[in-house]
């Protein structure tokens, strides 16, 4: 007997019932949707954020004010980090491998244009910012040391605050208005859109000396990011910062730290537990989907066996071999969790997809849709395993009918 | 030369403790090209007989030999085998699968014989056009009368061109003209060499055959050659 024949007859048992056969799949269905979605949407975030990261480079390490923490709500409010603790930094006898220090501060603002108002992000910079966030300028220039010793009163706008305040027109050499006080607007960014923590094209940017005294009121840093010279000194260069700001705290035993030092590495860790909490979740949804929608399929299976009875004593008087019946019905499961797979897959290919949207449309973030296809193949696997385990026992049962006895059954 | 042979045959069912003796003590010899029909009343054992033989179920005990081959410690796959390979069976409620074709139903032999195409539309063709429903062979079987639907069953117990036909009340649910139709096919077959056995519990069908064995209680009764045939001569009603 061909497998051609034993497909042939599986899928004419399984068209026999259409809507029963397609509500005993729906557990298949929605398990598979599950795994489909945690791959798809897994991946696009785990991608979305390890570009993030990127962006910053590898050879970075983050000052933060405050006790680690998952999130850094502390931090934010706390003020230990301060501008003795950059110029602990500066000196190279303390961080050796430092290349460069960029203190910074951030908060939210309005910027004011004659009658036209903007909220927006402010980012208090250093010169280094440039080059730490990758920021290229469609016009005029960057701010330089001096504006930050000075706290001189000069702005460069995003490509979207430009736009909405100023249009076409040529905004370099104007003067915005912040809190009462005027900022010429020395330039403009490239558009960059969406980063995993500011929208550049809606950025407002000040020297980060002239944000504290006279936007935010106040005269701590909020990050403090230190370029190291290769990201082989990395690790080493984060032990040295430690020590330097301890030193500068006057701090002994480590676990008195009132600041942490993280690397682009390390939130990638961080964001890896938050999808990998996620997946487990959703994961364990899909198991007790497929296991559930495993025990339906067996019951129909077994249901369908007996109904079969006559049938099954009639393929064996003309000759059906055990393997025969039991082929033909295994066949049967399988294929009816496949198509519960294919179809999970399809839906759950569809719900990403939406998903990434909704993202973007409600988040503003540029969640690249990521291709299902090991999720699909996960799911082919994991579908047809789930046919195979949950369909021999009733394939048995049917295969070792007394053809007799089968033939009588009424 | 002696085509089924039986020594010393018997079933016995237990249920609960309880032993019913469907068969006891059967000897029987079929030669090929015989045309038996096993006749008695309901409960007698006649079809526990005919399925005894036709390999759908074991004896308790004793001999079955075809073509002098003893079938005792053959495995279920084996007697599978002999099933298609050498059996045909008709039944007496058709047993077609009602959501195949005409062809598709004729060729179920043929796939578990491992004929692949395109040889097994051709044999399949064959028969479908021998039993006269060449027309009708896209149709599905439910679709068709009960008499259509037992020249199907014939078509389909001639494909694997089997020694022996066994046909279990084939008549039983037909008119009278579509069970004589049936009869006549049989006894065709069966003037081709074929040999023919038949359970029925009409004496008329049972005059169609050659010898007549009658079982009462799980014992044969009587075994006796027919004498005057009741030939059916139709000719123009088939084909």
């Amino acid at each position: 007997m061909e497998i051609r024949d034993i497909i042939k007859m599986a899928i004419i048992g399984l068209t026999t019932h259409k809507i029963r056969t397609f509500l005993t799949i729906l557990g298949i269905v929605i398990g598979i949707t599950a795994i489909t979605i945690v791959t798809s949407l897994g991946s696009s975030a785990e991608g979305f954020i390890l570009g993030e990261l990127e962006n910053f480079g590898s050879n970075v390490a983050f000052v933060i004010p405050g006790r680690e923490g998952n999130f850094g709500e502390e931090s934010i409010l706390t003020d230990s980090l301060r501008e003795k603790d950059v110029e602990a930094l500066n000196n190279k006898n303390n961080v050796p491998d430092a290349e460069m220090i960029v203190p910074f501060v951030f908060g939210p603002t309005v910027v004011a244009y004659e009658s036209e108002k903007y909220h927006t992000s402010l980012l208090g910079a250093s010169p280094g910012n440039k080059e730490v966030d990758k920021l290229e300028l469609a016009d005029g220039e960057f701010i330089n040391d001096e504006d930050v010793d000075q706290k001189a009163s000069v702005i460069i706008l995003g490509s979207g605050v430009k736009e909405d305040l100023f249009g076409a027109s040529d905004a370099i050499g104007e003067k915005v208005k912040i809190k009462e006080r005027l900022y010429r607007v020395i330039g403009i960014l490239e558009p960059k859109g969406q980063s995993l923590f500011v929208d550049y094209d809606k950025v407002a940017i000040v020297p980060y000396t002239t944000a504290q005294q006279y936007i935010l009121g106040y005269d701590y840093i909020q990050r403090i990011v230190v370029m190291a010279i290769s990201t082989e000194a990395v690790p080493g260069m984060v032990k040295d910062i430690e020590k330097t700001i301890r030193d500068s705290h006057n701090i002994e035993n480590p676990d008195d730290d009132d600041f942490h030092v993280q690397t682009p590495e390390d939130a990638a860790k961080t964001f890896s537990t938050i999808t990998d909490v996620l997946t487990i979740l959703l994961g364990s949804i899909a198991a007790i989907s497929l296991v559930v929608g495993g025990v339906g399929i067996m019951n129909i299976m077994l249901v369908s066996v007996t109904e079969r009875t006559r049938e099954i004593g009639l393929r064996k008087a003309l000759g059906a071999k055990n393997g025969d019946i039991l082929a033909q019905f295994l066949i049967e499961a399988i294929i009816l969790t496949g198509a519960g797979g294919i179809m999970g897959i399809i839906s759950g290919s569809l719900l990403s997809y939406i998903g990434t949207i909704i993202i973007y449309q409600f988040g503003g973030i540029d969640f690249p849709f990521s291709s299902p296809l090991s999720g699909a193949l996960l799911g082919i696997g994991v579908s047809t395993a789930i046919g195979f385990v949950f369909g021999i026992y009733p394939a048995h049962q049917a295969s070792k009918k007394s053809p007799m006895e089968s033939l009588r059954y009424e | 030369m002696a085509l089924i042979e039986v020594k010393n045959l018997s079933k016995i069912y237990r249920d609960n403790e309880i032993e019913t003796i469907a068969l006891g003590n059967i000897n029987l010899t079929v030669h090929e090209g015989e045309f038996v029909a096993i006749v008695g009343p309901s409960g007698s054992g006649k079809s526990t007989l005919l399925q005894v033989l036709g390999c759908l179920d074991r004896p308790t005990s004793g001999e079955y030999l075809i073509d002098g081959k003893a079938l005792n410690s053959y495995s279920d796959d084996e007697l599978a085998l002999i099933r298609n390979k050498k059996m045909g069976f008709v039944f007496q409620a058709f047993n077609l699968l009602p959501r195949l074709s005409v062809l598709e139903n004729v060729k179920l032999p043929l796939i578990y014989g491992g004929i692949g195409e395109p040889r097994r539309t051709e044999i399949a063709k064959k028969m479908v056009d021998l039993v006269g429903l060449n027309e009708r062979s896209d149709y599905k079987t439910a679709k068709l009368s009960g008499g259509q639907k037992q020249r199907v069953a014939i078509a389909r117990a001639l494909v694997n061109d089997p020694k022996v036909i066994f046909a279990d009340e084939p008549t039983g649910n037909l008119d009278s003209k579509s069970g004589e139709v049936i009869l006549d096919f049989l006894q065709k077959l069966n003037d081709e060499g074929r040999t023919v056995i038949i359970v029925t519990h009409e004496s008329y069908v049972a005059q169609s055959a050659k010898r007549i064995i009658k079982v009462s209680d799980g014992r044969i009764e009587s075994d006796e050659a027919v004498k005057g045939q009741r030939i059916i001569r139709r000719d123009g009603l088939v084909k």
